[in-house]
């Protein structure tokens, strides 16, 4: 390839993090020392150490679940929605003023590029709180009823891949609705969280109304197991929310559940191509394919398959792969050493079952975990790097002939999050949107995200909806 | 006509895929009134007639879930003109089976055909009501909108033959849902009657499959299937009721965790419509 450009090197100051050496729980309004196994968060894009992190244990669960319920009985649960509103403005607020410290943090602890954790992830997170605010005194107008109540407690669990997104989607709409919060974070990822709970204090938020919990696993299955929790919200892959599933079947707690995908994005013989390219790339190699809707899936009508691999291959190996930090960086670190061998395996399946792998000729770090982006070509859809979700970047092609085979393939999963479609043909685009059974189509675009847009999945992708009036349901008593 | 005439007494069998079958078991048990009257032997269905139901239910779902909302709405309210046509018929079964006066049976009746039309009229209006057009912050038009489930298992109340039974079923198709309705174990005729209305109305076969039989023996089984997307506890014994929602994690399906012991005559509010809906949202850019 010729080089088109070079690039010097544009590295986000690691200062701007205010990163400390150690981090503590948030419980009852307070950063308290856990008296679970301390967990050292690791910048997985140099494999440092980036701060001890102090974990939560069954007994700490009790206590944090003890203050979220004390918070809502005495002071949340009762306030006017006028007043709940002007405190989560506030954090709203005081998250885009910290918003840089934030996306640094997050990049650093997460390895995500800076562009996005800078562009997507803290401005989105701000924004679903100052949307939820304004609904906590119009929750009559929400069409669920003349007086939706609130739950109580709500356990949430949140993944790695949007750490602080992710947080924002589970406490932004609990709040509204009148819920205190228990959270816990990823294992891999607790600081922004963390950084969440200085706002919360800084909101003067009152204590026990949103409590943070790092930990692993284990400390997620006690919160939404504590018998005093009313409601458990979950995003994370389908083997565990089938088991969160299950661990409340017969408890009566309300369940949301925002699971994995393995998402078509369809493209038709009419579509503009480069933009169609764009949107590939965007679709399965923004935040390094650790994203449940991706579009890991790609379904190419047959007449213009060479064409667009060409293309996409020529787009994808201009890609910088590297230091999160960069702010030149298209794809950053792989989250864990754990995640990289997962997308090791999924991908040496895809070789062992005959598919053709190509992956782009980027220097890799040496430290680090990275994965070079990679496409394969020539599968089918029996193979498992079509059927499982990969968490990565990695995509494989497809192809079809008529709008109604790409209908078919696409729905040939027990997936169910999203899709994306490339046409010039409005009508088809509607046609297809009808058609396919996800949460999310996204035309001649995708990965796009609003607060005001319901996202969530149908079928194994989970059920409930975060964002717009349909994400109030999930918090309220109706 | 003399007095002392032989009636012809009707065989009440299964409903699948818009056909009337017996069990493929060939198993049949006595159903009586609340006297102990014998009143008829019902099909008591299988696993093997529970997934026959579910593969009708999901070969009807295309066509039903692509149907217009003012189609199916046409649909509902001709079952409800199809139901007053029989009301004596239901008003002795229902009386049978539930042991009411004559009275109370034409009140339940009345009820049920009613509840029918309520849903009729809901058919274009959920997603005017449920819909939203969202003012997202970029150049798009995104738009989110209600769509059916899929197929729904429903375990009906036991106690309410008719009416309860109306009162689950309705809100199910309404939406474009298509189901497997497990009946009333001890009171399983109006079910099997309201088939045969549903058979001879516009809804396509498949649509609605009753079963009749064991709930217990049923349930489970439609609990785990993969290839039902919800589950209605309604008719569920208690003991049941985890085991149940432990089965529906398998394949993530949604649970609707409705008791039986509901006054089926209050007026119902959207809670069932939306139990069985998906919102989709879709994002279009804007631009010339």
């Amino acid at each position: 390839m010729d080089k088109v450009w070079d690039y010097a090197p544009a590295p986000e100051s690691r200062d701007i993090a205010n990163l400390k050496p150690s981090y503590r729980m948030f419980v009852d309004g307070q950063f308290v020392e856990g008296s679970g196994e301390p967990l050292k968060s690791i910048n997985p894009g140099t494999e440092e150490v980036l701060a001890e992190v102090s974990t939560a244990s069954g007994a700490d669960v009790d206590k944090a679940v003890k203050a979220a319920r004390r918070a809502y009985d005495r002071v949340w649960g009762k306030m006017p929605g006028a007043e709940r509103a002007k405190y989560i403005f506030r954090i709203a607020r005081l998250m885009q003023e910290r918003g840089r410290e934030l996306a640094v943090l997050e990049s650093l602890d997460n390895g995500k590029p800076i562009k996005e954790s800078r562009d997507v992830d803290v401005p989105t997170a701000a924004s679903h709180f100052f949307y939820h605010a304004g609904w906590a005194d119009k929750l009559g107008y929400a069409g669920l009823g003349p007086d939706p109540r609130p739950l109580g407690v709500a356990g949430q669990v949140i993944p790695w891949n949007f750490p602080l997104l992710m947080a924002a989607w589970k406490i932004a709409p609990a709040l509204a609705c009148g819920n205190t919060v228990v959270l816990k974070p990823a294992e891999t990822t607790p600081l922004t969280a963390l950084v969440l709970a200085e706002i919360c204090q800084q909101a003067d938020l009152p204590p026990g109304v949103v409590n943070i919990l790092p930990g692993a696993g284990d400390v997620g299955a006690a919160v939404v197991n504590h018998p005093d929790v009313n409601k458990v919200a979950f995003t994370g892959s389908t083997e565990v929310g089938k088991i969160i599933q299950s661990s409340l079947a017969g408890t009566g707690k309300k369940l949301t559940l925002e699971l994995g995908g393995k998402a078509a994005n369809i493209v038709f013989d009419d579509a503009p191509l480069d933009q169609a390219v764009e949107g590939i790339v965007n679709g399965i190699f923004f935040n390094q394919g650790h994203v449940c809707c991706a579009g890991s899936r790609l379904l190419v009508q047959e007449s213009i398959a060479e064409e667009l691999l060409e293309k996409l291959r020529y787009r994808v190996s201009t890609l910088r792969v590297g230091d999160p930090l960069d702010k030149n960086t298209d794809i950053g670190a792989i989250n864990s050493a754990e995640q990289l061998a997962r997308i090791r395996e999924l991908t040496e399946a895809g070789d062992a079952e005959g598919a053709d792998r190509w992956t782009s000729s980027c220097p890799l770090p040496d430290k680090g975990f990275y994965f070079a982006p990679t496409v394969f070509s020539n599968v089918h859809q029996a193979m498992r790097i079509v059927r499982e979700e990969i968490f990565g970047p990695v995509l494989s092609v497809l192809t079809f002939r008529t709008p109604d085979e790409a209908v078919a393939k696409a729905n040939n999963t027990p997936y169910g999050l999203s899709a994306g479609i490339w046409t010039d043909k409005g009508s088809r685009i509607l046609w297809m949107a009808q058609r396919l059974r996800a949460g999310v189509v996204w035309a001649n675009t995708f990965n796009r995200f609003d607060p005001t847009a319901p996202f969530g999945g149908y079928q194994e992708s989970g059920f409930g909806r975060e964002g717009g009036r349909a994400g109030l349901e999930g918090y309220l008593n109706v | 006509m003399s007095d002392n005439r032989v009636t012809v007494a009707k065989t009440y069998k299964l409903y699948v895929g818009g056909a009337f079958p017996r069990s493929e078991s060939g198993r049949s048990y006595q159903v009586t009134d609340h006297k102990g009257g014998f009143l008829a032997n019902a099909a008591q269905a299988s696993r093997k007639d529970a997934r026959d139901a579910v593969s009708a239910a999901r070969k009807a779902f295309p066509g039903w879930s692509g149907a217009t909302a003012y189609n199916r709405g046409q649909v509902l309210y001709r079952v409800a003109e199809l139901m007053e046509g029989r009301r004596e018929q239901f008003v002795a079964e229902v009386a049978g089976a539930e042991g009411v006066a004559i009275k109370r049976a034409q009140s339940i009746v009345d009820a049920a055909i009613d509840r029918w039309v309520w849903y009729a009229g809901w058919t274009d209006k959920i997603a005017t009501v449920l819909g939203a057009a969202n003012p997202v912050a970029g150049p798009y038009f995104c738009f989110t909108v209600p769509e059916p489930t899929g197929v729904v298992a429903v375990l009906a109340p036991q106690d309410s033959s008719l009416l309860g039974l109306v009162s689950v079923l309705a809100p199910v198709i309404a939406t474009g849902s298509t189901c497997v309705v497990v009946s009333s174990q001890e009171r399983p005729l109006p079910a099997i009657t309201l088939s045969e209305v549903l058979a001879t109305s516009d809804v396509p076969g498949g649509v609605v499959n009753m079963l009749t039989g064991r709930t217990t023996e049923l349930a489970p089984w439609l609990a785990s299937h993969a290839d039902v997307n919800a589950l209605d506890l309604t008719g569920s014994p208690d003991s049941l009721r985890a085991d149940l929602e432990r089965a529906a994690s398998g394949t993530v399906k949604r649970v609707l965790r409705a008791g039986g012991d509901q006054d089926w005559a209050r007026q119902p509010d959207i809670g069932r419509l939306r139990a069985y809906l998906e919102a989709k949202t879709v994002w279009h850019p804007m631009g010339v």
